[in-house]
């Protein structure tokens, strides 16, 4: 017999607290922590960084990861990608009636399991049980707090034409895993989702390499849709190549099908960096001992600065120049 | 099997333009104007605005899109029918994701699903069927607009529902076929071409005798093609060869995957289940015999004959689609695009689908 949630364990009474106590506890070994209304820390800075985030992937397992290893390196990599260390992370989940506490299990061991390998630690929860029907099984809902170090401030007011554009492995692959997962495609593949946490690695680059301007992850709206806001935010021009953007073949494959740009789909596990072009080696060669920054690759230059509309060109094979836009509307599949 | 990275590679694919571009020249030197070639399949049009191949041979080629995009050429009024159709009471009303986003007359599938209405997207007209399996107390209906490479699919939807016995599911027919089509464009003498650069896809079911009348009947010659840089080159290239050599022929520049004969299990699969009929054209009217309908025996599939659709005139806009799948004008000679008309706030089809022409424009070409 499966055991599943019921709203009786979202009613505060006993079934709560065995509740807490057997999985969230257990995992998180936060018990200190729960015995006030709120967790009391003391972070070794005056500056912070903050961030919150929601999670609602649908399925909630998928190739590579699950929702809660998605919730804490999403909540990590936002952390990270702003130059500070991520310290510590609270966690809230709203629960359908009837979900498997078998699968809550894993995913919140899955949490506790990727929160160590990042460092951090899960300080606060927060349980509530919805009827059927008023979620999709799960939702997640996090805020991370990190450190910021004065050395490692990222300074994108420094920007200059030349700067070179790096990303650090392959794209989409969160995007079609999550699609291939959801079982829609009537195609299989074995591409899994690239959701790990970045952390250490941007450590290192924060650590070793001086000229690095800006960082950022990029997730919704993939790879386009990150550099075309960072271009518009700090008004400069980025121009990249086509063939150097790193794509597995069963990424391309399955776009062709299905009519998707790997460009405009999310990752879960990269990272953009904007950096003084004289370092980009030198870049590359941290990023390449890491598995996950093995297939980096430098993908563009910043070919004009301070201009009045900031934008996102891309050199095509045939040497055509064109404007790269947000992603407009949903992906939608070709049918022909 | 061909290598498919060889057709993408940039040092092959720039000696490609060069080699395109050197015999367009000639082409001028000749006849003292350029080549102009319509590319029928909307795939094609936005590989060849995605890949810069049609910004890059601008001065050299007149590349023109043709009444490819399913989409886009759907008569109005028969997507007004559509989106009427979710409204009808206990429903569950499926479509390929393109659709959702076309702007009907008063509203579209994505306002009417926001509302309330159970509407699917699916990737296979075979989801649809499950899903009506799954849902027997509900009438499930699938959008079935596509050509040639969608509409055996959609026989097959209709030979599962009919084996299984399905009452609850229907499609709502508004095929279109190429041949038909390419027939009045040039019977109209509206537009003047050099050659067709011949669907990929379709031309996998139809063959490359299909396309015969072409050369025999209308003296103009077709290169079937695929989709990669160096594959929509070649077939270019062999376009404007086949002029200075003053030949008609229909090449087959796709071999790996189309055939003479095409694909004989799906032209059967038609041939059970379906038969032409009269199809209204967006932009060109009703041609005769140029979209498939379910034979008689299968008509308790047939939405159609399934539900009372009745709707008023179509709202009339601005919007030019009905020229631009004619090939009359580029999307830039439309008041509309790029101002009122986006992929955010589209006014026509062009604009929505993922193989519009306009959606191609301004997602790839703007400002070029």
């Amino acid at each position: 017999m499966v055991q599943r949630i019921s709203l009786a364990h979202g009613e505060g009474g006993e079934l709560t607290h065995q509740l807490i106590q057997d999985i969230f506890i257990q995992s998180f070994g936060h018990s200190e922590q729960t015995k006030l209304d709120s967790a009391v820390l003391t972070i070794p800075s005056q500056t912070i960084a903050v961030t919150t985030d929601s999670y609602v992937v649908k399925p909630i397992f998928f190739p590579g990861g699950n929702i809660g290893k998605l919730a804490i390196t999403g909540t990590v990599n936002d952390l990270a990608v702003s130059g500070a260390i991520p310290h510590v992370i609270t966690a809230g989940f709203i629960i359908e009636e009837g979900f498997p506490i078998n699968s809550l299990k894993e995913i919140v061991n899955t949490m506790a399991g990727e929160a160590e390998r990042a460092g951090v630690r899960i300080i606060a929860g927060d349980t509530k049980v919805v009827e059927k029907g008023s979620v999709d099984g799960l939702f997640i809902n996090t805020t991370g707090i990190g450190v910021m170090q004065e050395q490692h401030r990222l300074k994108p007011e420094i920007v200059q034409e030349g700067d070179s554009v790096i990303i650090s492995g392959t794209i989409g692959d969160h995007g079609v895993a999550i699609l291939s997962a959801r079982n829609e495609l009537g195609l299989l593949t074995d591409v899994r989702s690239d959701c790990a946490s970045l952390n250490l690695l941007i450590h290192e680059l924060l650590e070793e390499i001086k000229g690095i301007r800006i960082m950022r992850d990029p997730t919704r709206g993939g790879l386009a849709t990150t550099l075309v806001e960072l271009c518009e935010d700090f008004r400069f021009t980025v121009e990249m190549d086509e063939a150097s953007i790193p794509v597995r073949k069963e990424v391309q494959g399955a776009c062709d099908i299905l009519g998707y740009d790997p460009i405009y789909l999310a990752n879960e596990g990269k990272v953009v960096i904007i950096v003084d072009s004289n370092e980009e080696q030198k870049v590359l060669a941290i990023l390449k001992n890491y598995e996950m920054g093995k297939n980096a690759s430098v993908i563009g230059q910043i070919t004009s600065c301070h201009v009045q509309t900031g934008k996102l060109l891309i050199k095509t094979t045939v040497g055509t120049t064109r404007r790269l836009n947000r992603l407009s509307g949903q992906l939608l599949p070709r049918i022909c | 099997m061909a290598n498919m990275d060889l057709f993408s590679e940039p040092t092959l694919t720039r000696d490609s333009v060069e080699a395109v571009i050197d015999l367009a020249k000639r082409f001028k030197e000749e006849k003292g104007r350029i080549p102009v070639f319509m590319e029928v399949c909307g795939s094609h049009t936005m590989a060849l605005a995605k890949t810069g191949i049609k910004t890059r041979l601008k001065d050299y080629v007149q590349l023109i899109a043709g009444p490819g995009c399913p989409v886009c050429v759907t008569d109005q009024k028969s997507i007004d029918a559509m989106i009427q159709l979710s409204e009808e009471p206990n429903t569950i009303l499926c479509t390929f994701g393109d659709m959702m986003r076309v702007p009907g007359s008063k509203s579209t599938l994505m306002k009417a699903k926001t509302g309330g209405k159970d509407i699917r997207v699916v990737y296979s007209p075979l989801d649809s069927v499950k899903i009506a399996e799954k849902n027997p107390d509900k009438e499930v209906i699938f959008l079935g607009i596509g050509f040639e490479t969608t509409i055996p699919i959609l026989a097959l939807a209709v030979r599962e529902a009919s084996s299984k016995e399905l009452k609850n599911y229907s499609i709502w027919m508004t095929t279109k076929l190429v041949e038909p089509v390419l027939r009045a464009l040039l019977s109209s003498g509206e537009v003047k071409l050099d050659g067709f650069l011949l669907p990929g896809h379709v031309s996998v079911v139809l063959g490359k005798q299909n396309y015969r009348y072409l050369a025999e009947e209308f003296n103009i010659s077709g290169a079937i093609t695929g989709f990669e840089p160096v594959q929509l080159l070649s077939g270019i290239y062999k376009l404007i060869h086949l002029q200075l050599e003053k030949k008609v022929e229909i090449i087959n520049d796709y071999t790996y995957v189309v055939s003479d004969k095409g694909n004989v299990v799906a032209q059967s699969l038609i041939e059970e289940y379906l038969e032409a009929d009269d199809e209204a054209w967006r932009g060109i009217g009703t041609i005769p015999k140029s979209g498939l309908v379910l034979k008689e025996e299968y008509s308790q599939h047939d939405a159609k004959k399934k539900f009372n659709i009745s709707i008023g005139e179509p709202r009339v806009t601005k919007c030019r689609c009905g020229e631009i799948v004619r090939g009359l004008i580029t999307p830039e000679e439309c008041v509309l695009f790029n101002k009122g008309c986006t992929p955010a706030h589209p006014i026509g089809p062009c604009m929505v689908s993922t193989e519009g022409t306009c959606s191609a424009h301004y997602q790839f070409m703007r400002g070029e």
